[in-house]
């Protein structure tokens, strides 16, 4: 692996019925990302329970909390590369708590692999998990047909699968759809393209996810610079310098560029891009950089950075959002919560209620209460303004989450719509 | 994920590059929320790297935050001359406090000086965030180490015992993180969760960073025990009956010296580690930390101790 290679996150959805911890464990093996004394480790654990082949699915297997417990925990964390790619995978169980830890996961991937059970074909945790997709706005969809060796790996069944999906994804605003049968107990379609299924003249999972273009996965066109940290030396050489230090959420920024300083309007050029690594002429997003501006204007942590242009984001008090519920404990509408958006946090209320979205049916239910797991349709009002695009079309600006002053736990996360 | 238009230009950001935004963003939090945050430093090439990327966040400015050091006294000594050099050429402010203060303040008690020291490495600590009063502590820890920090948050909440409770764990989503906590508790944060063995080795020969001599391939006294090699020491000699032999060896961690072990290679520089950790079959843990092989879960049971 040399150091050009890119990085893409994904998550897997499904059961442990459709096969997840199976797939999951024959791409980490047969990609040769298993070291040895992990192998050895769930051999002996095989062997223990009784099993003839080792169970590829221990290589996900928990901790000894949930072990004792009887309980998951939502989301790990794993990691291989191949020669073309690093890769990290958000692994969440499929279990009751399914919507939030899906949620969650999907929030930093590329993409999702979607598992069905041949057998079985689109299923309503298929709608789930697609919807949850859309929601979440990850771009790309790998629709895993696995278990085809349970169906003869059959062409027929396979074209049949796909047909009905695709109806049902048109109907979400799912766009990049891939479709590919396999068999993760057999390493069929995986890494190995297998010797089963060679009517299918598509990628093998592991060469689609090495080949999908990533590199639009963010907004390129708008610039948008969440002011982090501000940068004062106040020492020697440095003792006027005054930068503005952040991530680029989008677009990118030119020295010479006007900007515009949000919520206050004022405007400015960009005169210096600072870096350790020496100054930039350009710098894109998701870089990383502390920016300098020809005038001295009063910024701080919270404002945003926007080149002045044709796309200017909204700056408002009020807005709608898709909120899913995180928390134990219902949301109170007579309650005032803290909303953190990029890097302004600000107190908040829920003006109003909509509905809830019946994740699996997809019907709205109004004027509802709001507890774990729910996707609910709510109008927010926020002491401040804030800057914001639609989570549409971008997925920093317009995300946010939702966080309880009295525990400070983080009780929902929010998508502005 | 629909977009505006699509920009032509097309800019190489290579994973190196991603991860290394990601933590700079994550440090600019801490330093941006927490009152009174620590970056732990000890030395070694995950904190290593955690001070590049500092420097990447923060200069021309000074760090708004002290390196900290929590010493077991079972050191390497080349590891302990890196630690104060690098902190020394940064001009940042390093505090060290040790094991043994705790052992005269009769807060540890051991039972002999030898043994390995990592367990009680979560009472000093504590005592040293409540010395200072730190809402948050920066780790060098990587999820790709162990299973239980795969499953641990970047900000990782913690009681006023320190504690790690698996079960309750605050969603972490996009890249927007709650950093709140109330008096007495803290956070631990660890800006480089994403990164790997590999990735580290790659970024340390961009960097070109300066790391301890022992990471590279040196010829040492060992010996052999439950298919471990165990540098001989000050503290560890060989017990009657075991044979010294001296072999080409590398850290490929370093921690406690009683209870890190080299692994057999002849690699001297970054280049030839990281095409050794491209083809290596064993996990860093698993090849080089003793302490953790006494059971499958001791590093979750560590992590619950307050261990970081």
């Amino acid at each position: 692996m040399d150091t050009t290679t890119q990085l893409l996150r994904f998550i897997t959805a499904g059961s442990v019925d459709d096969g997840k911890s199976t797939l999951i464990g024959r791409l980490l093996h047969d990609s040769k990302s298993i070291f040895e004394d992990q192998f050895s480790a769930i051999s002996k654990t095989s062997e223990k329970r009784g099993m003839a082949a080792v169970d590829l699915s221990l290589l996900t297997d928990g901790l000894q909390a949930e072990r004792e417990q009887g309980i998951t925990i939502d989301v790990a964390y794993r990691y291989f590369a191949t020669p073309k790619r690093k890769f990290i995978i958000g692994d969440t169980p499929g279990h009751e708590q399914y919507t939030r830890n899906m949620v969650t996961a999907a929030s930093t991937a590329n993409l999702v692999v979607i598992l069905i059970d041949a057998r079985k074909g689109v299923l309503t945790q298929t709608r789930r998990h697609s919807y949850l997709a859309s929601l979440v706005g990850v771009p790309h969809i790998v629709l895993a047909v696995n278990k085809m060796d349970m169906v003869d790996y059959s062409q027929a069944r396979f074209d049949e699968i796909v047909a009905e999906y695709k109806a049902f994804a048109a109907q979400l605003n799912l766009h990049d759809v891939h479709c590919i049968p396999m068999s993760a107990l057999n390493g069929d379609m995986v890494v190995d393209r297998g010797d089963n299924l060679g009517w299918y003249q598509g990628p093998a999972l592991l060469e689609l996810l090495e080949k999908v273009e990533i590199d639009h996965d963010v907004n390129t066109s708008d610039f948008r610079f969440p002011v982090q940290w501000v940068c004062r030396p106040q020492t020697g050489e440095y003792h006027d310098f005054r930068g503005f230090a952040g991530r680029i959420e989008a677009g990118e920024v030119s020295v010479g560029d006007e900007v515009t300083v949000l919520p206050s309007g004022r405007t400015t050029t960009v005169k210096e891009i600072v870096t350790y690594d020496g100054n930039l002429q350009t710098a894109f997003a998701p870089q990383s950089v502390t920016l300098t501006l020809s005038d001295e204007i009063d910024i701080s942590r919270g404002d945003m950075l926007v080149r002045s242009s044709a796309h200017p984001p909204k700056v408002e008090k009020t807005f709608d959002a898709m909120l899913c519920w995180l928390s134990e404990s219902s949301l109170d509408k007579s309650r005032k919560y803290l909303i953190k958006h990029t890097t302004r946090t600000a107190k908040c209320l829920f003006s109003s209620v909509d509905y809830r979205v019946d994740v699996n049916t997809l019907e709205q239910h109004v004027n509802p209460t709001v507890s774990m797991n729910d996707i609910v349709r709510v109008a927010i009002k926020v002491q401040q303004p804030l800057v914001f695009d639609s989570y549409e079309i971008d997925r920093a600006t317009g995300s946010f989450i939702v966080i309880d002053e009295a525990t400070n736990n983080t009780v929902a996360a929010g998508m502005i719509r | 994920m629909k977009l505006v238009e699509k920009n032509m230009t097309k800019h190489t950001f290579t994973h190196l590059d991603a991860l290394e935004s990601e933590s700079i963003h994550i440090m600019r939090e801490v330093a941006a929320e927490c009152k009174n945050p620590a970056l732990l430093f000890s030395g070694g090439k995950d904190s290593i790297v955690m001070l590049r990327i500092a420097e990447k966040a923060f200069r021309p400015a000074k760090f708004p935050f002290p390196l900290v050091h929590i010493d077991t006294e079972h050191n390497f000594p080349e590891v302990i001359a890196t630690r104060d050099k690098l902190a020394n050429d940064l001009g940042e402010r390093l505090i060290v406090r040790s094991l043994e203060d705790s052992i005269k303040r009769g807060s540890i008690v051991i039972k002999d000086a030898s043994l390995p020291r990592n367990p009680f490495q979560s009472v000093t600590l504590l005592e040293t965030i409540a010395e200072f009063g730190f809402d948050a502590c920066m780790g060098g820890a990587r999820r790709d180490e162990e299973k239980a920090r795969a499953k641990e948050r970047i900000f990782s909440f913690r009681d006023e015992f320190g504690q790690w409770d698996p079960k309750n764990q605050r969603p972490e989503l996009w890249d927007t993180y709650n950093t709140r906590v109330h008096a007495g508790e803290n956070i631990r944060v660890f800006p480089i969760s994403n990164w790997t063995e590999m990735d580290i080795w790659q970024y340390i020969g961009r960097e070109q960073l300066h790391i301890p001599s022992i990471y590279y391939a040196h010829e040492r006294e060992v010996i052999r025990r439950g298919g471990l090699l165990v540098p001989i020491s000050d503290l560890v000699q060989p017990k009657p009956g075991e044979k010294v032999e001296v072999v080409s060896v590398r850290f490929r961690t370093v921690g406690d010296v009683t209870c890190t072990a080299p692994v057999e290679s002849t690699a001297r520089t970054v280049e030839e580690i990281i095409e050794e950790t491209a083809t290596t079959r064993i996990t860093e843990r698993g090849a080089t930390r003793m302490d953790d092989q006494t059971s499958d879960a001791s590093m979750e049971l560590r992590k619950k101790e307050g261990y970081f």
